[in-house]
């Protein structure tokens, strides 16, 4: 199960490209150096823009398509992409790949596999998301297991391979549409898994709108249930707002180090000359940890160390992954703690975050 | 891609993964304290749950690395020796003792358990490719009309080894002359069977023969003033990747057994399952089931340890063939018509490597292959 992030990059070819679902596509690929994708892996493709006078402009883009399935050894693999409305043209060009079309894919890229051994297996998909737990709920069939899949969506039009899976799955699959008024009531999806007597070796995959997941996250903490067993695609790397620029103090080196958007504090820091421990790099195991001494602005946590209590906390934070944000719409900075001694006070506040520290 | 089979004459025979084996008795796991094992080179802790469930996680904590067959059944999780992280039958940690929240990325890895036929069966390989129709048929273990029972040997050898040994009973002559060994067995013709791509079968019928002593007794047991000459069958079924289960027995000599009609006979079931630990050693579970007598304690325990009696001739010899291999490691394998059934074992198991992706070893070149050296 472990996760699999190298890039190989190869060619594929299109081999099969049609429509699946109100505005989705099936794109089935054969890449020139096929490896068999497993249930929750991805492909990266390079988008080459239109030969035309797209708004997107002339820049490549890189994607990610969960794997619907790989047949053949991972000589076929199916994709299935939402055209989005609010895409930045990424699912436009997939949408108009051809047959016959070549472009640059990674080999099968893993960050979701899934496991062996829990007693119960409940796969949650919203919508599109239906792609990331299609293989998984076909692995678990072959395999014999006890699953559930638990397929949400807006309206039946816009889900693909709807009938496929009743074929396949039968009582397994439970369909929620809302424009048949079948909502999916998730206190009650989690309560009924709580209430089971395998409850504690059930895990759960989702793949799904933000909301629906994060109701989810709750009312599985809520029941009590073991939080590793609650599998989704990213944990701690989206924080809550866009990343910014933003300044560290630290008074115990007397320095000040700027933190780029596209860097981590614990980058800046190493750049910076300045010794610091880290192992994970992606808020987890907690061994960046540094104590605030004051904030500006507000921060960002983005780990999976520290729990809900001590995030609102702060009083420590993961130098590998938390930032500070001044929110939009944020005019007031805290108060400078001493703006007399300030020669720029009179000046506008600074709209950088601040974050003052002491290294361990 | 085809290519005409190749001879397989690899001395030191890898093992598929994506397979079952055995890798314990069912009553060796237990929901008390889970037990260390590996298989095909995998070191598994195994353990019950409360609900009975048989689990196989990798037996090295996340963390640090310390076997996590050395820790604690507690409930429906298993707690690491070191500290004391748990894990849940899916190997997802369910507990860091030391901090507030548990790293959603901490986990072992869980195998593919199966339990059938008196045995917990494990799938190193590939979990997506583990289907439990695989599981070879051994089915006399549990079965009402068979009784029985068997052992384990901590065989110091490769697997292959074993099934070569198990594939050709001309060695009972003599490894094991004082019990079930006897000149017939090699004068009397076998038949060699391939059904399908898992399965070999090796037939020998020996006909109006002296019984030996082990089947002296056995026939005795069944027609106590029996004294005469039997007609005696071996017939060895083989099921990908090592499992071999044969069926063997003796009946009055002329009263139709090799027509069909046993019933003037008693009928065993060797079964043999060999469960490679790494390339030169090897789990051999190994049981005797009989199908008459049923109820007769007695008979199970006799069975049990003269067939005991009997593999610790072949463990002997077993072991010791391997450290000629090992001290031998210019001269390559020959082989005779006897050996057919082991080659196309050999075969199989080869097939299997290559599905995997895997180039087996081709063994060490024969004399008459190489070049002219001195002489
Ligand atoms: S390095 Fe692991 S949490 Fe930051
Ligand atoms: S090695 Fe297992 S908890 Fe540390
Ligand atoms: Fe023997």
């Amino acid at each position: 199960m472990a996760t699999q992030s190298t890039l190989v990059w190869g060619t594929a070819e299109v081999v099969e490209a049609e429509q699946v679902a109100e505005g989705v596509r099936r794109v089935v690929l054969a890449p020139e150096r096929p490896t068999p994708a497993r249930p929750g892996t991805h492909v990266d493709l390079r988008l080459a823009p239109p030969a035309t006078d797209e708004p997107d402009g002339p820049r490549t883009l890189t994607r990610s398509y969960s794997v619907v399935r790989s047949d053949d050894g991972g000589r076929r693999l199916t994709l299935t992409v939402q055209l989005s409305p609010t895409s930045r043209g990424g699912s436009r060009r997939m949408h108009a790949l051809r047959v016959g079309d070549r472009l640059p894919v990674t080999a099968p890229l893993q960050n979701f596999p899934l496991g062996v051994g829990a007693a119960r297996y409940v796969l949650l998909a919203g919508g599109i998301g239906l792609t990331a737990v299609l293989a998984m709920a076909e692995a678990l069939r072959s395999r014999g297991a006890d699953y559930r899949l638990v397929v949400v969506g807006r309206s039946r039009s816009v889900l693909p391979y709807l009938e496929e899976l009743r074929q396949r799955h039968g009582d397994r699959l439970a369909l929620h549409v809302d424009d048949e008024g079948g909502a999916l009531a998730v206190e009650r999806l989690v309560g009924e898994i709580a209430a089971a007597d395998v409850a504690r070796r059930t895990e759960l995959y989702m793949c799904g709108p933000i909301g629906l997941m994060e109701a989810v996250r709750r009312c599985w903490g809520e029941a009590g249930l073991p939080p590793t067993h609650l599998r989704f695609e990213t944990f701690g790397n989206s924080g809550s707002w866009a990343a910014q620029e933003f300044v560290l103090r630290l008074p115990g080196h007397g320095r000040e180090v700027v933190v780029p958007p596209d860097a981590t504090a614990l980058e800046a820091l190493e750049e910076a000359g300045i010794p610091v421990m880290a192992d994970c790099r992606r808020g987890e195991c907690g061994l960046c940890l540094a104590r605030v001494l004051d904030v500006q602005g507000r921060v960002d946590h983005r780990d999976v160390f520290l729990d809900d209590t001590q995030k609102a906390a702060s009083e420590r934070l993961c130098l590998c992954v938390s930032r500070v944000a001044v929110p939009p719409g944020t005019d007031t900075l805290p108060a400078d703690p001493d703006p007399a001694s300030d020669p720029a006070a009179d000046t506008a506040p600074e709209r950088r975050g601040v974050l003052t520290l002491e290294l361990p | 891609m085809s290519s005409a089979p190749r001879q397989v004459t690899a001395k030191v025979f890898d093992f598929p993964r994506d397979a079952w084996y055995v890798a314990a008795w069912d009553h060796e796991v237990s929901p008390r304290e889970p037990l260390g094992r590996t298989v095909a080179d995998v070191p598994l802790a195994l353990w019950r749950t409360t609900d009975g469930t048989a689990v196989a996680l990798a037996d090295a904590c996340w963390h640090r690395l310390a076997p996590l067959s050395m820790g604690k059944v507690l409930g429906d999780e298993l707690q690491c020796p070191y500290h004391g992280l748990r894990y849940s039958s899916s190997g997802r940690c369910t507990l860091m003792p030391a901090q507030k929240t548990v790293n959603p990325s901490a986990a072992v890895p869980s195998y593919p358990v199966v339990e059938r036929h008196r045995y917990v069966w494990v799938w190193p390989g590939d979990p997506d490719l583990a289907d439990s129709d695989l599981v070879p048929d051994m089915h006399q273990m549990d079965d009402p009309g068979w009784a029985g029972d068997g052992l384990t040997i901590a065989a110091g050898c490769n697997y292959q080894l074993v099934l070569d040994n198990l594939m050709d009973l001309t060695h009972e002559e003599f490894v094991h002359s004082g019990s079930i060994g006897q000149a017939e067995l090699s004068e009397s013709e076998f038949e060699i069977s391939r059904d399908g791509e898992r399965r070999v079968s090796v037939t020998r019928w020996m006909r109006d023969i002296d019984p030996p002593p082990f089947w002296r007794k056995n026939l005795r047991d069944r027609f106590p003033d029996f004294d005469g000459r039997v007609d005696r069958w071996q017939i060895i079924h083989y099921e990908a990747p090592s499992t071999i289960c044969i069926d063997v027995g003796v009946a009055k000599a002329g009263t139709g057994a090799p027509e069909g009609d046993r019933s003037q006979g008693v009928n065993g079931y060797v079964m043999n399952t060999i469960t490679p630990e790494s390339a030169r050693s090897s789990h051999y579970f190994w049981a005797f089931m009989r199908n008459y007598r049923l109820d007769s304690q007695l008979i199970t325990t006799q069975l049990r340890s003269g067939v005991q009696g009997v593999f610790a001739e072949d463990e002997e010899m077993l072991v010791a063939q391997q450290r000629a291999i090992d001290a031998n490691p210019d001269h390559a394998f020959y082989s005779l018509n006897v050996d057919g059934g082991g080659m196309w074992v050999r075969r199989i198991l080869d097939e299997m490597l290559r599905a995997e992706g895997r180039e087996p070893d081709a063994g060490t070149p024969r004399d008459h292959l190489r070049p002219v050296a001195s002489r």
